[in-house]
């Protein structure tokens, strides 16, 4: 039997990090994901796990610190937000190249500038090519499972790869919900032991990590990465087969909600997904057929399984928590938009970005959207793809 | 959604409003239900205006934005009636419940208007007589479970004191007075 609980994402994430007891812990505290390192320090002090946490002066050296860890053979976990994501930059690349399958929790921030501690994914989009793979979470349910499932997936033979798992700061990190927690025991056999191929400390094999890489083999390995990627699609399907005989939960690439018959439709990620299931049933209850898909896996990014389950749809509204600043489209509407074109599937999409700098984002702000989705289908006429959410008036000009 | 109610409460940094909107969510998780306790962030200081919500449910909450239209207000220091619009949304089906001594007259025309239920409580008289000290939370926690019914006296008493157990394993003698806070609100919360 599951155990009923009530945490906060934070709490949620390091509750699954006590679970798993990993080797080695090492992190530098950012708003808003510091209660994560906070909370399992104290599991280390007290006994609870027996993990090397490193308390680091930095966030570049956090991810180092879990370089180091995983290429000596050992599993290494850490958790940070927006700036810190941006400090660990050169070594988030190097994590991913010398394929180190470290587990990050990332609880999503603005990255400053201005000085900004609230949510969007920013942070997020800025590592989006790096080589992770990256799972994003509605609910502090979903941060906790798809913690429980991360190092499945990221240490696969066929995969791996680091792998980091996104909830949204404030909004679900220091909210206190209802979750149901696995049982320490099944936690351990689910994710089980870590026993890498290849790793620094194994005397019968030595072995070189991270050396000089030039033109003769640097793209065969850039090109074995991007085969990893993929890879990566059909095991996160396998491992959450399995978390679903385990805890009934079931999981894909994305969720469809009321998706099948629906006319018009949003895509987004993360705890706004929440909010438009609310708005779904309040339009599904005067007639209006609206619908949800909800991005899960985000890196690998699955745009054919996402092209044919939007395929049927009038008019969709794609929701970026964090502008490119190209003048073009967030990049979830990008990769949304070039994934339909390339599989053949036109619908009409128009992209709003929303939320940014923690600005709150109400039912009402996701009723208009399909508002403006019913008329684009009526109308047959899209006069700017590229639009606000949420964005105060005397800003539109 | 139909159960759902909605709370909004207003304090000031430090008089653990936040803290009482996560026992509330405690206690009503307790009775089975489900529940969402969240503090708005902004530049925590102490005294500066802050704001905590609470969602509760017989069914599954999906929504995570802010809210705008409570069922329920609570609001822990009366001099952010003169700076805050507390009653903003506030359905009139519902009731705000404020820690205060000020007169009705005063009340009424400070909440423009508000035709809902006003209740007020002296948290300052309740808590210096039950703890020796000023800490508004725990009786404005037992006068909205109260005012709104979420569950049962006795349920609430007994849940807290498992919680306080919980909360306070540190310093137990605090434990007996913040009970008692309990005990007293639950009796002076009145509608004026």
């Amino acid at each position: 039997m599951s155990i009923r609980e009530r945490l906060s994402g934070n709490e949620a994430a390091a509750t699954a990090m006590k679970q798993i007891n990993p080797d080695v812990v090492a992190a530098f505290p950012i708003t808003p994901s510091t209660e994560i390192p906070q909370y399992f320090s104290t599991f280390v002090a007290n006994g609870t796990v027996d993990t090397e946490f490193v308390a680091v002066e930095s966030e570049h050296s956090a991810m180092s610190a879990c370089i180091g860890a995983e290429a000596a053979g050992a599993r290494a976990m850490t958790a940070t937000s927006a700036n810190g994501l941006s400090l660990m930059w050169e070594m988030i690349y190097i994590a991913s190249s010398l394929r180190l399958p470290i587990v990050l929790s990332l609880v999503n921030r603005a990255v400053s500038g201005p000085l900004n501690i609230h949510c969007d994914h920013s942070d997020a989009m800025g590592v989006r090519d790096s080589g992770w793979i990256m799972l994003f979470s509605e609910t502090n349910q979903e941060a906790y499972d798809n913690t429980l499932m991360a190092h499945r997936i990221a240490e696969h033979k066929d995969v791996m790869l680091p792998l980091m798992v996104c909830q949204d700061g404030f909004i679900t990190s220091h909210a206190i919900e209802n979750i149901e927690l696995v049982e320490d025991d099944k936690v351990k056999e689910f994710v089980g032991e870590y026993h890498p191929e290849h790793y620094l400390l194994n005397k019968e094999e030595p072995i070189a990590v991270g050396p000089l890489d030039l033109q003769a083999y640097l793209f065969e390995h850039k090109a074995q990465q991007a085969t990893a990627m993929k890879n990566a699609k059909q095991v996160i399907l396998d491992v959450s087969k399995d978390f679903e005989k385990m805890t009934g939960r079931s999981y894909g690439l994305f969720e469809e909600y009321k998706l099948e018959d629906a006319e018009v439709a949003i895509v987004c990620m993360n705890s706004t997904a929440g909010t438009t299931k609310f708005v779904v049933d309040n339009l599904r209850a005067e007639g209006i057929k609206a619908g949800l898909l909800k991005i899960r896996v985000f890196r690998p990014f699955p745009g054919e399984e996402i092209a044919k389950a939007l395929s049927h749809i009038k008019a969709m509204a794609i929701l970026d928590r964090a502008d490119s600043l190209n003048a073009a489209g967030g990049a979830l509407f990008e990769d949304v938009t070039s994934s339909m074109y390339v599989n053949n599937v036109h619908v009409p999409a128009i992209n709003y970005v929303y939320g940014i700098g923690g600005r709150d984002t109400k039912a009402d702000d996701i009723k208009s959207v399909y508002m403006d989705l019913l008329d684009i289908v009526k109308t047959n006429k899209i006069d700017n793809p590229y639009r606000y959410l949420g964005l105060r008036k005397e800003a539109q000009k | 959604m139909d159960n759902l109610i909605e709370i909004r409460w207003h304090g000031r940094g430090g008089q653990g409003a936040k803290t009482a909107s996560l026992l509330l969510a405690d206690a009503a998780f307790n009775t089975g239900k489900y529940i969402q306790g969240f503090p708005e962030y902004g530049p925590e200081r102490m005294g500066a205006p802050l704001t905590a919500y609470n969602r509760i449910s017989s069914t599954p909450i999906t929504i995570h934005s802010n809210i705008y239209e409570p069922d329920y207000v609570v609001v822990v220091d009366d001099t952010l009636l003169e700076s805050v619009d507390v009653t903003a949304g506030l359905k009139e089906t519902g009731a705000i419940v404020i820690n205060t001594t000020k007169s009705a007259d005063y009340l009424r025309s400070a909440l423009k208007g508000y035709k809902g239920d006003i209740y007020t409580i002296n948290a300052r008289k309740i808590s210096e007589e039950a703890l020796g000290k000023y800490f508004p939370n725990t009786p404005m926690l037992a006068a909205i479970v109260k005012v709104s019914g979420i569950m049962t006296d006795e349920a609430l008493l007994e849940d807290m004191k498992d919680s306080f157990k919980h909360k306070f394993a540190k310093k137990p003698e605090v434990i007996d007075g913040n009970m008692k806070a309990l005990e007293l609100a639950l009796k002076e919360v009145k509608k004026i």
